[in-house]
């Protein structure tokens, strides 16, 4: 590996535990990745010649410390290089220890704090413990780039001025916080899920660090049974991807998808962390969710899809959290067991608002509407469907089944009829 | 570390100024205020009469536009404010939580900029 590989790797993999040995103190995140990327480039300069150093996480938080005094030395000389010193000592006793991924979770509470934007703490924590840059993000979150940028100054700014502190809560506190940090963690792995399946390359990444964030998390808060079930969930979730299309782009529902294309490791360590989650079980969207998608993932050993028990669990889902996309998958769990009537009934129940513009809701009602034997509804909530859907393969499958419902209507039609109505 | 804690609370609890400095001294705001200065937060702090009783002025080139009435028209009325020093936004947050204006109206957290520091 090359001098500039080294330092591209390094501070990839430690720039949130960087970032927030460097702000922890002052609050300065913004001055704090400043420093952090000047100091990077320095290194790139020095490392190639000189060579990678044995503790490059080390010399990069050294060189990020010195450029930060050197930036303070106008302002107040004395006093910012006694301060540097002082740090840049406790930094390398901190470094000795080399256990601070700790850190790391602090940061990612502070980006997730309920003093921040909500919609700004997926972004955040993106920039701040990954690097991830504005631009980059900008499309995946659906807001213009300068706007992201400017939103993300302010939040930056906001943890310096408010003082937003790096320790984690305690007691009352910590569930209601950690709530905050798992749902800006999921809501990134799921804009990279979703985006990578709308064919934008940037977005396949933001899956990644999603589950490496995730990952961080249940290995710092092992008891934590929503962090444990939030893992095992984007898991199983990535899990299945290799199966997700078939040959000619189309997308295979979950209960059709060849279990033998899925990640076997990835599925057993799914596994390993919902049953971590299921020592201490606790009241949690994240646990439900990752129930469900065990129970799908249970196919693979040879077990029928138990669809019983998945209504089951949306219905507990529904009733903790009552979102269109719970809503959704309780009424089509209630159609895949045989009633779908009763799913119907879901639809007609909900609050329709929210659902304008969420395609699974037009999808899965367009199939209840077929089971049901309402052609006309069915091709309708299709047509609708297919009008919202980003995604390539799943556009192709709505239109596959709409295309096959209107000709087994037709079929179904004296012939003179649809001779005509064609 | 110091914030200025702002009270709103809705208009009809404290309609006029003996309200005002009745509940000042009463059993919820008096509770309030003892809690933060044994706790030794307190900085200062100050209630004020009703809105009703602003008077709200602007400079507009050479003119003074002076108008009856507070500057921001919100259901809520600014009542009065606290300074605390706390270490940090979740302990600051900790007091307002406990402010009584927090159940009837809402209460605003705001850094005060510190001169000479930092």
């Amino acid at each position: 590996m090359s001098a500039t590989d080294e330092i591209e790797r390094v501070a990839r993999l430690s720039h949130g535990r960087l970032v927030a040995i460097l702000a922890s103190r002052t609050g300065n995140v913004t001055a704090a990745m400043d420093a952090l990327s000047d100091a990077v480039d320095r290194e790139l300069e020095v490392w190639p010649v000189q060579g990678v150093p044995a503790r490059p996480e080390g010399w990069l938080i050294a060189t990020a410390r010195h450029r930060a005094a050197d930036a303070g030395r106008t302002a107040a000389r004395a006093a910012a290089a006694a301060e540097a010193l002082t740090l840049m000592e406790e930094e390398r006793m901190d470094m000795g220890h080399a256990a601070t991924p700790d850190r790391i979770l602090n940061l990612m509470f502070v980006c997730a704090h309920p003093a921040i934007e909500a919609r700004m703490r997926t972004p955040l924590m993106l920039q701040l413990v990954l690097g991830l840059d504005a631009r980059r993000m900008a499309g995946a979150f659906l807001i213009a780039p300068g706007t992201l940028g400017q939103r993300l100054t302010r939040a930056r700014a906001k943890i310096e001025a408010a003082r937003i502190g790096f320790a984690l809560p305690d007691g009352d506190e910590l569930a209601p916080r950690l709530a905050n940090v798992l749902d800006a963690v999921y809501a990134a792995f799921t804009v990279g899920i979703d985006g990578e399946g709308a064919g934008d390359a940037k977005s396949t990444s933001l899956a990644r660090e999603a589950l490496w964030l995730g990952s961080l998390i249940a290995a710092q808060m092992p008891e934590a049974s929503e962090a444990q079930a939030l893992f095992a969930l984007m898991l199983y979730t990535q899990a299945r991807r290799p199966a997700r299309v078939d040959g000619s782009g189309c997308l295979i529902p979950l209960d059709e998808q060849d279990t033998s294309l899925w990640d076997a490791r990835m599925m057993a360590d799914a596994d390993l962390a919902l049953r971590l989650a299921a020592g201490a079980p606790t009241l949690g969207r994240y646990q439900i969710e990752a129930a469900i998608a065990a129970a799908h993932a249970d196919r693979r050993h040879g077990h029928p899809t138990n669809w019983g028990a998945i209504a089951g669990l949306y219905r507990g889902l529904a009733a903790l959290h009552p979102t269109t996309g719970a809503l959704t998958g309780l009424a089509a769990a209630l159609g895949e067991a045989g009633d779908p009537a009763a799913g119907l009934t879901v639809f007609d129940a909900a609050d329709a608002t929210h659902a304008a513009a969420y395609q699974p809701w037009w999808a899965v009602r367009a199939h209840l509407s077929a089971l049901a034997g309402a052609s006309g509804q069915a091709i309708a909530c299709y047509d609708r469907a297919i009008a919202l859907c980003p995604d390539p393969a799943a556009r192709a499958f709505l239109e596959r089944k709409k295309a096959n419902l209107r000709s087994s209507c037709l079929a179904d039609l004296p012939r003179d009829f649809s001779s005509t109505s064609d | 570390m110091h914030y200025m804690i702002l009270n709103y609370t809705p208009p009809s609890e404290y309609a006029d100024a003996d309200a005002v400095a009745a509940a000042a001294e009463g059993v919820v705001w008096g509770a309030y205020t003892r809690a933060l200065i044994e706790a030794g937060v307190l900085v200062g702090g100050n209630a004020l009469h009703p809105s009703h009783t602003a008077t709200t002025l602007r400079v507009r080139g050479e003119g003074r536009d002076i108008q009856d009435g507070p500057y921001a028209a919100s259901k809520e009325q600014f009542g009065g404010y606290y300074i605390i020093d706390v270490p940090d936004l979740d302990t600051a947050l900790h007091w307002a939580a406990l402010n009584p204006a927090a159940s009837s109206g809402a209460v605003e957290v705001r850094p005060v900029v510190m001169r000479g520091s930092a």
